[in-house]
């Protein structure tokens, strides 16, 4: 070969290479694009989805109870309230039960036990809402029914004020056996993050407590919590975004039923629940536009929790790398 | 004296409650895996896999709602995949820190949370009401929305953990950054950007909400993109619901199955994880 056919052959070479480097540079910018567009996409198909509906109805939506489609009458006061009650009992039972999780994890829990739990509860994480929707609906509920709320209806109906949540007849199905479920969901969830969230703590931190005399439980409180508690508040955070939005395990057992009663034995409703259940079903177009419209209030409630959890996170993430 | 009592006490009770606490949250999830176990496998059988979903009141099995999940959920994963893959190339390689890829990072950790029900209201609105009737590409289309946050995620993650002294080796031997990437980072990332795919392949074969509205169902054999499909999580839900037993049977088949699936890509995916991390931590 000689010199002039090299040269040649190494111009081709790099042209390639500079188109190679403008196509994929290209494609991955797109990409990226697409994911940011996707947010927008959504955002805009709901909100113009709801529109009928929103300018319809117009604030009256989320304050109204009523949900009436032969009237062609909507609001979405009582799937809200829903939403959040059964998000509320969940977060009560499954935020104190997986700090107790990680706590064990982290603290007590034997070097053998550590991996395998740990395993047990990530594995769990990834099981479709589904299951624990069905479980709920075929276990969950009878055994409620028969022997857990008779006995709050007995013992805790009387009560005067708290008395009131827990009134009625036994139905199984309702705003608590909902609120359970999602605990129950959620709560490997949790917990995982929690645990990761404990181990970021330096191990030196925790030393110099106990050479302090500290007992296990005080270094926790003292040293474990303070230190993690953006991580934690963005664990629960995030689980609590998982509980509003979630439908299957809801949908099940909550008994769809629009209407705010005061006991939580009651039938209820959550916002993802009713468009499950009545958005194949929805006739004319108000209807389909009120469901859409719950759809966008849920991406309100949702985004603002996640957002809120992201940042949190993020302090931590910028923390931890500062600290380093 | 008495205040070190107090404080023993004290520790000992709190340890307690917390393994209680541990002790609830496992049995209570045991609980639901052995229900899932017993129910699921007592209708177990060869007719299963090779009969469609039935009318009320009649035996079958569940080879089309298969099919139609294993179908969606390739072309969800196909469609995603790549798009997922090249936006988290974007982060970690191109974006890095710039302003574009922190509200990218954001916007895509938001995808990532949003409620599963949202995608399937934003594919009615985008795909099925212009095509005028439910489709399985919907339904697909629907599972590649949710797909993509995860495998960008995971794959940013996974490229951040090459070495910067390879691509800088790359780098120097006067590659373009695209020639670095495709030739020395993907090949070096490879196992977690497939753990990336299990993850998303498990994630997605269980959303149930995004395909009542997309894919709906089907009650016969269907290969029609363009038309409603059966698939596992619609016919598990419609079956439960139902006051047939022997549709609740299929039903807790169809979520054993489902399950023992999700298990698998996710034990899998663990097992690739951690045979890369040693490697990666010497590198």
């Amino acid at each position: 070969m000689d010199q002039l056919s090299i040269a040649a052959a190494e111009s081709t070479h790099a042209m390639r290479q500079r188109l190679g480097e403008r196509l994929f540079g290209t494609a991955t910018f797109v990409a990226a694009g697409l994911v940011l567009a996707l947010l927008g996409g959504v955002t805009v198909a709901l909100l113009v989805g709801a529109w009928p509906a929103l300018a319809h109805f117009r604030f009256a939506f989320v304050t109204r109870e009523i949900w009436n489609p032969v009237t062609n009458t909507f609001g979405a006061l009582a799937p809200i309230y829903g939403t959040l009650v059964t998000s509320l009992i969940a977060m009560l039972i499954a935020v104190p039960v997986s700090f107790g999780v990680a706590l064990f994890l982290t603290e007590l829990s034997p070097a053998w036990l550590k991996r395998p739990v740990g395993v047990a509860i990530e594995l769990l994480a990834a099981v479709p809402s589904i299951i624990f929707g069905i479980w709920g609906l075929f276990v969950l509920a009878p055994i409620l029914q028969e022997s857990v709320q008779p006995w709050l209806i007995a013992h805790l109906g009387p009560l005067p004020s708290v008395g009131s949540l827990f009134r009625g007849p036994p139905f199984g199905i309702g705003v608590l056996t909902a609120g359970l479920v999602l605990a129950i969901m959620v709560l490997p969830f949790i917990s995982s993050v929690m645990r990761d969230v404990f181990e970021t703590v330096p191990d030196v931190l925790k030393e110099s407590g106990y050479s302090l005399g500290a007992t296990t439980w005080e270094v926790v409180w003292y040293v474990v919590v303070p230190y993690s508690r953006a991580g934690m508040l963005g664990g629960v955070m995030l689980g609590l975004g998982r509980a509003l939005g979630e439908t299957m395990a809801v949908t099940f057992v909550i008994g769809n039923a629009h209407r705010i009663s005061s006991s939580l034995l009651a039938p209820g409703t959550t916002i993802s629940a009713s468009i499950a259940n009545e958005f194949t079903e929805a006739v004319g177009e108000l209807y389909t536009s009120s469901l859409i419209a719950l759809g966008v209030l849920l991406f309100l409630i949702t985004f603002s929790v996640i957002a809120a959890a992201r940042f949190m996170l993020l302090r931590l993430e910028r923390r931890a790398l500062t600290s380093v | 004296m008495r205040r070190s009592l107090v404080r023993k006490l004290t520790n000992l009770l709190a340890l307690a409650l917390s393994t209680v606490a541990t002790l609830i949250g496992l049995t209570c999830l045991g609980a639901i895996l052995w229900t899932l176990l017993r129910s699921g496998f007592a209708g177990m059988s060869a007719q299963l896999f090779t009969q469609m979903t039935p009318p009320p009141g009649s035996a079958g099995g569940l080879l089309n709602a298969i099919f139609g999940s294993l179908a969606m959920t390739a072309i969800g994963i196909a469609i995603g995949a790549p798009i997922g893959i090249l936006a988290g190339t974007y982060l970690a390689e191109y974006g890095r820190e710039s302003r574009l890829a922190t509200v990218t990072r954001f916007v895509n950790d938001v995808l990532l949370s949003a409620p599963s029900i949202i995608v399937g209201l934003f594919v009615y609105e985008v795909v099925v009401v212009p095509m005028g009737h439910f489709s399985a590409i919907a339904g697909a289309l629907a599972l590649a929305v949710i797909a993509i946050p995860v495998t960008v995620r995971t794959t940013e993650d996974m490229l951040r953990l090459v070495p910067q002294g390879m691509k800088d080796a790359s780098t120097a031997l006067g590659a373009y950054p695209w020639r670095t990437i495709t030739s020395v980072v993907y090949p070096a990332a490879r196992s977690g950007i497939v753990t990336g795919l299990l993850l998303a392949i498990a994630r997605v074969s269980g959303e149930t909400a995004p395909l009542l509205f997309t894919a709906l169902n089907n009650q016969f054999w269907s290969a029609n993109l363009a038309a409603p499909i059966a698939n596992l999580p619609v016919v598990i839900f419609q079956f439960a619901m139902s006051p047939y037993q022997q549709w609740q049977q299929l039903a807790w088949s169809g979520a054993l199955l489902i399950t023992l699936a999700i298990l698998l890509l996710s034990i899998v995916a663990r097992v690739v994880v951690s045979a890369l991390q040693p490697a990666q931590r010497a590198g």
